[in-house]
């Protein structure tokens, strides 16, 4: 149901009801980590504590890789997934920079920089281009 | 009465916390945005309000997938901090404004503007950020807040338009509370920033400084940008912004803008941040508006590079 002029922006993922319906466990996992008790059981065991949530197979394997990108295409959000790297001890600059592929270092001078720019940015089509 | 004298507009963005919290304010990284608050720290502690409507969004915190309010109102006596995954930041339980809000969410219901009630909410730094930004770190904060959350994590938010006719009607609901009150409201979040994916790290400083510019003169130019502009012009993130225009709803039509600042970045977003007053204020003009831009002189500045990849 995603919209098409959404799906045309290149390297952003649409947090829609289909996406919210496909991630629902796994942001649910993520948001069960606000807890310190929580934390300690996941740090102790995280295979074991991911059964905890029906999500799927491959949403737990992409959270015991530390997959960023590949939890968002699975269903997750950022705000979520944010909370497991808080756990991890990593904020949202640094998984930003994994998302993107970016060393830390790069992307830190990036934003310093400005920021990524919006030109070249907006289409799929200038990223294929690219 | 109670009269809505002011509007703040700021980021929220919880590194800013994590910075004041970890005493890291005068560090060179941080230090322009955080001088770039001082002039208002000032005019908020002159003006003395007794009230702070706060619109800001929950971000996966008081509220997770299992209960999604479009507007959410705060009608609790008390709203303690959130642990957001690295423990609750260290500031003060934020004090309600109890009969306010009930009277607020009574007003706004019966305008056709159908709020959810809250009662029992913990706050997250989408609203203690910028209470730190305008207050410091007192041992109480100054001021009742009434947290009004609004949703931007599950698409759709509410349109602009709709928030820009929500303030309307907190204005009117304010107005008529029988108590001598006077209050501000902080339209929080933004500017451009994208947080996910391969694409994070977007800023758009012409698309922020258009925004900025017809804020408070022309903000009908704004309320029906589409929400599909906002994402590809301003990142996924920058959706938030539709907050603002809460805000700015609320205030009179020739409100007037007092202070305006901007800086990039801070971790991963452009800092925006104005102050506007209804008319009928004395007089206080803060220094004249002015601007920080982001430091294009990456060089000279490793020694942030290397404390921001530190953190």
């Amino acid at each position: 149901m995603s919209e098409k002029g959404f799906d045309d922006i290149p390297g952003t993922i649409l947090f829609d009801a289909e996406r919210s319906r496909q991630g629902y466990h796994l942001n649910m996992f993520c948001m069960s980590l606000m807890s310190e008790k929580n934390r300690e059981a996941f740090r102790d065991d995280e295979r074991a504590y991911l059964t905890r949530f029906p999500m799927t197979a491959e949403q737990a394997q992409s959270v015991l890789d530390r997959d960023w990108n590949r939890m968002l295409e699975l269903g997750g959000n950022i705000y979520y997934t944010s909370k497991l790297a808080a756990c991890d001890g990593l904020s949202f600059q640094n998984i930003a920079a994994l998302m993107t592929g970016s060393t830390q270092e790069d992307y830190a001078k990036m934003m310093l920089a400005g920021g990524r720019p919006p030109e070249g940015n907006r289409s799929k089509s200038e990223w294929e281009r690219g | 009465m109670a009269e809505l004298i002011a509007g703040v507009a700021t980021s929220h963005v919880p590194a800013i916390g994590a910075a004041i919290d970890l005493g890291k304010t005068g560090e060179p990284y941080w230090q322009p945005l955080f001088q770039g608050f001082e002039p208002s720290k000032k005019w908020i502690a002159e003006l003395k309000p007794d009230v702070v409507i706060l619109v800001y969004n929950d971000h996966a915190s008081a509220f997770s997938l299992e209960v999604i309010p479009t507007f959410a109102l705060g009608c609790a006596a008390e709203f303690p901090p959130a642990d957001e995954g690295w423990g609750a930041r260290p500031v003060p339980v934020v004090k309600g404004h109890p009969e306010l809000a009930w009277h607020m969410a009574q007003s706004l219901i019966l305008d056709e503007f159908d709020m959810t009630i809250v009662n029992k909410m913990e706050v997250d730094h989408g609203l203690t950020v910028p209470l730190s930004l305008m207050f410091g770190q007192p041992a109480e904060w100054p001021v009742q807040v009434i947290p009004l959350c609004v949703n931007v994590v599950q698409y759709p938010p509410p349109t602009g338009h709709r928030c820009y006719m929500l303030g309307k009607a907190i204005r009117k609901a304010v107005e008529s509370f029988d108590r001598n009150l006077r209050v501000v409201i902080f339209g929080t979040g933004g500017m451009s920033h994208q947080l996910q994916g391969p694409r994070a790290g977007l800023i758009n400083r012409a698309f922020d400084t258009d925004f900025l510019d017809k804020f408070t003169t022309e903000p009908q130019s704004l309320v029906r940008l589409p929400h599909l502009d906002y994402v590809r012009e301003a990142g996924s993130e920058g959706i938030e912004m539709v907050m603002w225009l809460i805000m700015r709803g609320a205030l009179a039509d020739d409100a007037k803008e007092v202070y305006r600042f901007y800086h990039v970045p801070a971790s991963n977003t452009a800092v925006g941040h104005l102050i506007l007053e209804n008319p009928g204020l004395p007089q206080r003009r803060l220094a004249a508006t002015h601007e920080i831009t982001s430091r294009p002189d990456v060089d000279a500045h490793e020694e942030v590079v290397n404390h921001v990849v530190a953190q």
